[in-house]
């Protein structure tokens, strides 16, 4: 909200707007990520791009990072914000290992932690702009849930987030069962990667595939995935509406 | 322990080293009637003797739940074991809140001990006048841990605290070795028979004592009358209880017929104050 206020001299001043001290829109967004529970753990599949509106500015952002000891991190939607949110667990888990008392924060316990954070931001008007997906296993037990911007938050065995509901979700609820082997369960995110890439604009063919078990995480090197154009529709798109594109 | 001119403030040093205001609160912890605390891989036990100020009050509590899988015994001045109590049921449940998962018993521990710590080291506080036995679970197992007015806090198979608690202690320093495979059912009457001692002939009733448990699947409660009195049963076999037994049922709160009233408190009695119990 702006104010202007008349002072003795006849003039008027702006008070400071306020509007600049909260999140009204983002800026540099990542789009979506796909994670599954498989049979050691969670893998997680997002690409590298970043986006700054309609432009691919940015073609080499990680966005999933692995917290602690047992848990993995995903976030589309800001940049910034999901940078932001990296270093207040960063500070969490710095913390939890100074106690050094055998006891750690595990998946369930962070997730919880983001959703009192995204929840508290979200009651001040003043959001971290951020869907974020958080894996692990602590234990044996394999964890996977979500963050929305505005603390809406719930666990399952498979989540997408921003163009992956609507494009990636009907396939998992079709082909994700219990006990994936690691190799069926990349086959998988593959294939709501390719869908996505065909399909998101802001996707780019760059993608990194991350895994959490009982032993850690590991992320994979970037790669690409082998995409095909030669679909006839693709030959002549218009031939149903000529003139349109 | 004798009046000298270094002992007013908690904020002065002895030329020894000592300070004397922190060495007095914990005698203020030994003033306090017994409590006892007794862990094993799975459970911790936490019991105290029931002490009334007069036959026609009731006892104050000395065992508090803290949260599922955190209980507390206090001894000395039961108003601060209060507060501190408190403060622990509102940091279990704050941590429950932001991380969907129990406080680990350790943690907590540290967090009291240096809540203690700050009442030694500013001039216009006092040194907290009680002693917590705190019981609890985190990722590896049970844990007891004893918190001093110091700000010290040791970890323990098994302690106790309170008058009369050196021969409670006597008696655990012998059997605590097997504390730590024990059965529930085997650290209940330990903790039990501990109590005994510190009765000291004054005949062991479950009218007498408060216990509780705690365990990896177990949340804490206390145990119930009966079920005390039939542990009681299996090792005290005195035909004086038949006697007494349809007195005591008459008036269960009060204290305990003919043996009790010149027997409680025991030695020293004049000089407890009435805000310690």
């Amino acid at each position: 909200m702006t104010f202007t206020v008349p002072i003795d001299n006849g003039d008027s001043v702006r008070i400071a707007e306020e509007e600049s001290q909260r999140t009204l829109y983002p800026y540099v967004t990542g789009t979506s990520i796909v994670a599954i529970k498989y049979k050691d753990g969670v893998l997680m599949a997002s690409d590298m791009g970043g986006s700054y509106g309609s432009t691919l500015r940015y073609k080499n952002i990680e966005r999933v990072k692995a917290i602690g000891k047992h848990s993995l991190l995903g976030a589309s939607g800001e940049i910034s914000d999901f940078q932001e949110i990296l270093r207040y667990l960063d500070e969490l888990t710095l913390n939890d290992n100074m106690w050094d008392d055998g006891n750690s924060l595990g998946p369930k316990e962070i997730h919880n932690y983001l959703t009192r954070v995204m929840y508290n931001r979200r009651n001040k008007l003043n959001p971290l702009w951020n869907t974020l997906v958080l894996g692990g296993v602590k234990n044996g037990k394999s964890y996977l849930g979500m963050v929305s911007m505005i603390g809406v938050s719930f666990e399952d065995d498979h989540v997408a987030t921003g163009f992956g509901n609507h494009l990636a979700r009907p396939i998992l609820r079709d082909e994700w069962h219990a006990d994936l082997s690691f190799e069926d369960g990349v086959k998988l995110l593959e294939k709501c990667m390719r869908v996505l890439l065909y399909r998101d604009r802001s996707a780019i063919n760059k993608l990194q595939i991350a895994k959490i078990t009982e032993e850690g995480v590991t992320v994979s090197q970037p790669y690409s995935l082998k995409t095909f154009w030669e679909f006839s529709s693709f030959h002549n798109p218009t031939a149903g509406a000529e003139g349109s594109w | 322990m004798f009046r000298n001119q270094y002992d007013t403030d908690v904020t002065t040093w002895s030329p020894t080293g000592r300070l004397f205001q922190v060495e007095y609160a914990m005698e203020a912890v030994k003033q306090g009637s017994a409590a006892i605390g007794l862990r094993s891989r799975s459970h911790v036990v936490l019991a105290c003797v029931n002490k009334a100020q007069s036959e026609l009050s009731s006892h104050q509590r000395k065992i508090f739940k803290v949260d599922d899988h955190i209980g507390v015994a206090i001894a000395g001045l039961t108003a601060d074991g209060r507060v501190l109590s408190r403060y622990m049921r509102s940091e279990s449940i704050n941590h429950s809140f932001t991380y969907e998962s129990p406080l680990p018993v350790g943690r907590l521990v540290v967090h009291l001990a240096d809540k203690a710590q700050v009442c030694t080291q500013r001039s216009w506080k006092r040194p907290y006048g009680v002693g917590l036995l705190v019981g609890g679970l985190d990722e590896s197992g049970a844990h007891l841990y004893y918190n001093c007015p110091s700000g010290n806090y040791f970890e323990y198979q098994a302690f106790a605290i309170g008058s009369r608690s050196q021969a409670a202690k006597t008696y655990l320093e012998r059997k605590f070795e097997s504390f730590q495979e024990s059965s529930k059912e085997d650290l209940i009457k330990d903790a039990i028979m501990a109590i005994r001692e510190t009765l000291q002939g004054e005949t062991l009733k479950s009218s007498l004592c408060t216990v509780s448990v705690l365990g990896v699947d177990e949340p804490f409660h206390f145990l119930d009358q009966e079920s005390i009195q039939k542990v009681i049963d299996t090792f005290e076999k005195v035909p004086e209880e038949e006697e007494d037994a349809g007195g005591d049922e008459a008036e269960p709160e009060a204290a305990p017929g003919t043996a009790g009233t010149g027997v409680q408190g025991g030695s020293g009695d004049q000089d407890v104050a009435p805000m310690e119990i």
